[in-house]
């Protein structure tokens, strides 16, 4: 187990470093550098400019600014906003918790429900229901989520009054239920896309599981269906979920920013576009980096479970 | 497409085996048969249509759809929606079509190279495609939309830039199957050159997937580009794209709801097509089901 965490983490490195370079490409590839913005302030000379680039360092070769940018990312010194000038992790804290809530939620959604549907749709082959479920999945990966956003709101709020149009919670309220009660419309739209996936893979693993040698082994002995599912099969299907679950990961964060937009939720979404108005760049860059770490934690995270659960990986 | 049927060699292209299996696949044909729908309304009907994509009129402002000769509805400076969607489907459908193209193209050079090469070069390709992939694609197009202008050409760079990752790998797997077989072998004995054998010998027998993930990558950039210009970064007014008809939309939800309803249905009822015509091929071209 041990080689095998630190093979894993040794990866998890290496990804960090590529991550990292690929962000400070992308700052970097911009017309202008990080300063761009600023060339086109009326009441900033070229000479500001220049004297603010020297400021941050910005006119020494571009591997020094790097390393400099990459080390002081370790020490957690990512920047200040230009916004309010306080620093970009705390920034960030403040609109990390909405998102998780949110994600956390349309995920344990998506993954009862996807479950659910692909493995009544792999016992259930070639049926009415397999059939509706595989079409439907296609569909629904092909709904912009904002869009289903909107229809929501225009349904469930608009017509029916059942849930507000967005926020987080209703100033004054702030209850457990109020949450409740803003958090139901943008996790379900969220999670759209991910029971579709969801249901997909769950119904090829569960196929697989059934089509293994224990099932028929469990069948000779006469077990019956219903505890063959239950004992044997659906616990070795949702093995491959977990690492599945890291892999959304980047999709439900994309799904997150677009929701969050829709629905005014404050979470690191709404940050980054509202960042990206103010041309707050160190958030921009912080929210851009941070984001991927989540990724690769969340692929560390689930590849550790996975192994944990189950030794044939890790012995692999 | 022809590099395929020209490899299974039937008598007509029209009796091998992947066109067969593809015309059984209903789901592919209902996709072909909407996306040429689509593209002969966006290609005829703006001329069929008695306004123009631009001509405001105020007094008409908020009409539903069905209203005399405005058959979706106005929008709120009056403007036929009509003849906007449809100018619109340009837009985006050209877009995403050529962001599949060159991501398609990056995808493939990347993927042959890293799976041909192997070793140092193949692995410092591919851990990028997965330092790429760290990224939610969404937070690194805004993030480059945001600074540099964007016009129609620049969102498709964009587009294509944050997603050739999926083909490269995609190809680099099937290269990698491919390396060691007889014909490469043999290609290699008889002196050709490392770049012959990787894209005219070997490429040919790896293009099945590469349509499969082509068609999808459609879908995906379609879906991008909606994405983008619905937040704001993409496709600039008073040029009309699917996302940016329905970036205003919200705030009319309650009185204008055609406004939101109609665009969506139809950036859904394309991104539709080319996921059903993406199952038919993978179907017809029996490539493995790696994901969905």
């Amino acid at each position: 187990m041990s080689a095998f965490l630190v093979n894993r983490l040794l990866q998890s490195i290496v990804l960090l470093v590529i991550v990292s370079i690929i962000g400070f490409t992308v700052l970097n590839l911009m017309p202008g550098g990080p300063l761009a913005q600023f060339g086109l302030d009326p009441g900033m000379t070229q000479k500001d400019v220049e004297r603010l680039a020297a400021q941050l360092g910005l006119n020494r070769p571009l591997w020094m600014q790097y390393l400099d940018w990459a080390w002081r990312l370790l020490q957690g010194d990512w920047g200040h906003s230009f916004r309010d000038g306080s620093s970009v992790l705390t920034v960030i804290g403040r609109h990390l918790l909405a998102t998780l809530l949110l994600m956390g939620t349309s995920t344990a959604f998506a993954i009862g429900v996807g479950a659910w549907i692909g493995i009544r749709g792999a016992t259930h082959r070639y049926s009415l229901f397999d059939y509706c479920a595989t079409v439907g999945a296609m569909v629904a990966l092909s709904v912009p989520t904002f869009w289903f956003g909107l229809i929501g709101i225009y349904i469930f709020t608009l017509k029916l009054g059942w849930v507000p149009a967005g926020n987080m919670y209703t100033i004054g309220d702030g209850s457990v239920l109020d949450y409740l009660h803003h958090l139901i419309l943008p996790s379900l739209v969220l999670s759209l896309v991910h029971v579709a996936i969801w249901s997909r893979y769950m119904r090829t693993a569960t196929l697989d599981a059934l089509s293994q040698d224990f099932v028929k082994t469990a069948r000779a002995k006469g077990v019956s269906e219903r505890r063959i599912l239950l004992k044997h099969v659906i616990g070795n299907a949702l093995l491959p979920m977990i690492t599945l679950a890291g892999m959304q990961l980047p999709s439900v964060l994309t799904g997150a920013l677009v929701t969050e937009t829709v629905f005014t939720w404050p979470g690191m979404g709404r940050l980054f576009l509202d960042s990206l108005g103010y041309s707050d760049y160190p958030v921009v860059m912080g929210l851009l980096i941070f984001s991927a770490i989540l990724v690769l934690l969340g692929n560390l995270i689930a590849d550790i479970v996975i192994a944990t659960v189950d030794p044939r990986i890790r012995l692999a | 497409m022809t590099a395929i049927v020209a490899h299974a060699a039937p008598a007509r292209w029209w009796h091998s085996r992947a066109v067969i299996r593809f015309m059984r696949h209903h789901l592919a044909l209902l996709g072909i048969a909407m996306i040429t729908l689509l593209v002969l309304a966006c290609a005829i009907g703006p001329y069929a249509l008695p306004y123009d994509s631009l001509h405001i009129d105020l007094r008409a402002r908020f009409a539903p759809p069905l209203t005399g000769n405005h058959y979706l509805g106005t929008d709120p400076l009056g403007r036929d929606l009509a003849v906007r969607l449809l100018m619109a489907g340009r837009v985006s459908l050209a877009v995403g079509f050529s962001a599949m193209l060159l991501s398609t193209l990056i995808g493939t050079l990347i993927g042959v190279t890293a799976g041909y090469r192997g070793g140092w070069v193949g692995a410092a390709l591919m851990r990028t495609v997965d330092g790429f992939l760290s990224y939610p694609s969404i937070f690194l197009v805004l993030a480059l939309a945001a600074t540099l202008r964007p016009s129609p050409a620049m969102i498709t760079v964009i587009i294509a830039v944050t997603s050739w990752m999926e083909t490269a790998r995609i190809v680099e797997a099937e290269v990698r199957s491919l390396r060691e077989r007889e014909f490469v072998q043999a290609a290699r004995m008889v002196g050709l050159r490392r770049a012959h054998i990787m894209f005219r010998e070997i490429l040919p027998n790896a293009m099945g997937p590469i349509i499969v993930a082509a068609s999808l990558a459609v879908a995906r950039a379609i879906l991008l580009e909606a994405y983008i210009s619905f937040l704001g970064y993409g496709i600039q007014p008073p040029l009309p794209s699917w996302g940016n008809m329905l970036n205003g939309a919200q705030q009319y939800l309650a009185s204008a709801p055609w406004l939101a309803i109609i665009p969506g249905a139809a950036i859904t009822m394309a991104v539709t097509s080319f996921n059903f015509i993406g199952d038919g091929l993978r179907d017809a071209l029996d490539v493995r089901n790696d994901h969905i």
